[in-house]
């Protein structure tokens, strides 16, 4: 019996020691990866950071609206937020990647579900970033070209549009991501179709006047302007 | 390709040249050869004056130059109204018996369809091409709108290039105190200032220039980008300047009144400003080292005005700049200082009576909004689009400042907006190299 026990316990010392033996060098890859990766991730995130600071990134992300969005949540410049990013996703790719080389049960398949994911989080980005662009370059179109054409209200008329693309593009970028997709897909509805009732509203009744003011400008004032001279520019 | 071995004297026809121009149009000009003097015009459904307009210069170059090879280039955008025939269907005969003229050339007539949009740079570009592979001496751009034109306008275009070797000669005419606003507040005073040469009217509806100039301009332009398609009247002022060419100003006549909508503003600006504000960048080499101003040889009058009063609605011109000030605020905060834009905000608050856009203001405005321009702070196009409703304030202001102001008075006022153009030249130049 007791030799039993004794034979037992040497038995599992063996096989920790050996599952120890087993599982010390995956631990070190796993810490070399990591420190691998982390040095990795900063000298990408220098490169990046200097590459977007030539083609003066801050400046597109300002034209797009995104540098107001971050100086109002008190977060650092587009560059910094990007450079960031970068270097988090790289150094978690690594350690993910360590983790990975130890073996553990169950971790490897959300480990390749992360990697797999990671495209679709840059394209999801991508997306948002290009279409806050265009939304700030259309709204500014728009703004511009109600201002030229002396039509009422300019600034709501670039808003709304500014507002259209801004929740078409967040519910692609939802889209892209593979979150709610129902949900958004039922909230970009609600969102789209209350923002036209609203504008309906606003300029329909909220705006009576104002419509009335835009038509007779429109079609009376021109019949009274056929008698002033125009100036030629040229 | 086949062309390339029918090609007349030897003439160097670019490979560039041969593939846009159709082979019909350079079997034609084959037919013609060499020529003295080409008068190109640029049409798009003009049936209603092209008629008169080809009639005229018939009688012009029938009276100022019977013994010159010449013919009539008509580079057409697709009208379709019947304008080509109008143009090619004018006979000699139209022209002889008001004159009492004789012709010892045949004066060719030959229309082509250029591609690409009416109204772009293309029309001028079948032109020039023409007149290059034609050898002309002599080339004028005529007008199809111009009904007031008067044989004597094609004499007033050529002699300086045909017998006093000038290379553009840019057109002066009689006109109304309060037409060409732009011109006389923006585009006259700042090329006068930035490339030190004055030169009234740098955006010609009708021009003159050597074939040497048309040729160095038809390589050097960039037609296949955009920007080489806008105002490119404007844009081969700038090339004759920039390239040391001999410039020269003769005096047409009187300038018919175009009718003209507000919403015409928009697109003035992109063709004259947009295309100044572009060619400040590549040319900073040759206006950062200009100072001052030179007059430029001048035949006739340099300027005549006309007095008479005209309704203009002034009230609305205000309104649109105050609106615009408010409502542009974000758009301005990009492409102007802080203290320019202050003191736009200051005057678009004021009552019409008080309502003054100095012309230093003004100056450093537009200066503020060529930097902007030159960093692409945001969307070029934008940028000039910005600048119309500031316009019209500084619009007001000129209406009310001439009002009953002899043609001396504005004269002296328009004087007085060139000089300080020129004054703050050194401002433009400080914010360009601050921002480089």
């Amino acid at each position: 019996m007791r030799e039993m026990i004794v034979s037992e316990l040497s038995q599992a010392m063996h096989e920790m020691a050996r599952g120890f033996a087993h599982y010390v060098p995956r631990l070190i890859v796993m810490l070399i990866l990591a420190f691998v990766g982390w040095a990795i991730a900063y000298v990408v995130k220098v490169i990046l950071r200097s590459i977007l600071q030539f083609i003066k990134f801050d400046k597109l992300s300002e034209n797009a609206g995104a540098s107001q969005l971050l100086n109002k949540a008190a977060l650092p410049t587009a560059t910094e937020m990007v450079s960031r990013f970068v270097f988090w996703v790289t150094w978690l790719g690594f350690i993910l990647l360590g983790v990975s080389v130890l073996g553990i049960l169950g971790l490897q398949e959300q480990i390749a579900s992360f990697f797999l994911f990671l495209p679709r989080l840059f394209v999801a980005m991508f997306i948002l970033f290009f279409g806050l662009l265009a939304a700030s370059f259309f709204s500014r179109a728009a703004l511009l070209a109600a201002v030229n054409a002396n039509v009422p209200s300019p600034r709501v008329l670039s808003l709304a549009i500014r507002s259209i693309i801004i929740v078409f593009v967040l519910s692609i970028v939802f889209e892209e991501l593979g979150l709610a997709e129902q949900t958004m897909l039922v909230a970009f509805g609600i969102a789209f179709g209350a923002l036209m009732l609203g504008l309906a509203i606003a300029f329909g009744i909220g705006g009576r006047d104002l419509a009335q003011r835009f038509l007779e400008e429109k079609f009376v004032r021109n019949k009274k302007e056929e008698n002033e001279d125009e100036l030629s520019p040229l | 390709m086949e062309a390339m071995s029918y090609t007349p004297s030897g003439a160097e026809l670019k490979l560039e040249d041969e593939t846009f121009l159709s082979d019909d149009f350079l079997r034609q000009l084959i037919n013609v050869g060499e020529v003295d003097i080409l008068i190109g015009l640029p049409t798009h459904n003009n049936a209603k004056t092209i008629g008169s307009v080809v009639t005229t210069i018939r009688s012009g170059i029938l009276r100022g130059f019977p013994r010159e090879r010449a013919v009539i280039i008509n580079a057409d955008g697709g009208s379709r109204d019947g304008t080509p025939d109008l143009v090619t269907g004018v006979s000699i005969d139209d022209a002889r018996p008001a004159a009492n003229l004789y012709a010892l050339r045949t004066l060719h007539s030959i229309s082509t369809k250029y591609d690409g949009s009416a109204g772009s740079g293309a029309a001028l570009r079948t032109i020039l091409a023409a007149a290059e592979l034609l050898r002309a001496k002599a080339c004028l751009v005529m007008s199809p709108e111009a009904a007031h034109l008067q044989p004597d306008w094609i004499s007033n275009l050529v002699h300086p290039i045909y017998r006093d070797g000038f290379d553009l000669v840019a057109p002066t005419y009689r006109r109304h105190k309060f037409d060409g606003l732009l011109t006389t507040n923006l585009l006259y005073p700042m090329l006068r200032a930035l490339y030190g040469v004055r030169i009234r009217e740098a955006y010609m509806p009708e021009f003159g220039f050597s074939g040497r100039l048309g040729s160095q301009f038809l390589g050097q332009n960039g037609w296949h980008d955009g920007n080489g398609q806008a105002g490119v009247e404007l844009r081969m002022t700038l090339a004759a300047i920039t390239g040391g060419y001999r410039i020269c100003q003769s005096f047409l006549g009187e300038k018919e009144h175009v009718e003209r909508r507000g919403s015409d503003l928009i697109p003035a600006l992109r063709q004259t400003v947009g295309v100044l504000f572009s060619a400040l960048e590549t040319d900073f080499l040759v206006w950062s080292k200009v100072a001052g101003s030179k007059p430029v040889p001048t035949t006739g009058s340099e300027q005549e005005l006309q007095l008479d009063p005209i309704r203009v609605n002034r009230k609305r011109l205000r309104e649109m700049f105050s609106t615009g000030v408010s409502e542009l605020q974000s758009v301005f905060q990009s492409i102007l200082s802080p203290s320019t834009l202050t003191e736009l905000q200051r005057i678009a608050r004021l009552g019409e009576e008080e309502f003054h856009y100095s012309a230093e203001l003004w100056v450093r405005t537009v200066y503020e909004f060529a930097a902007s321009y030159q960093k692409s702070v945001i969307s070029r196009d934008h940028i000039i689009q910005a600048l119309a409703p500031l316009f019209r304030g500084r619009v007001f202001t000129f209406l009310v400042e001439n009002r009953n102001a002899s043609a001396i008075e504005v004269e002296n006022n328009v004087e007085g907006l060139c000089l300080e153009f020129e004054r703050l030249k050194p401002y433009l130049l400080q914010m360009w190299k601050s921002r480089e």
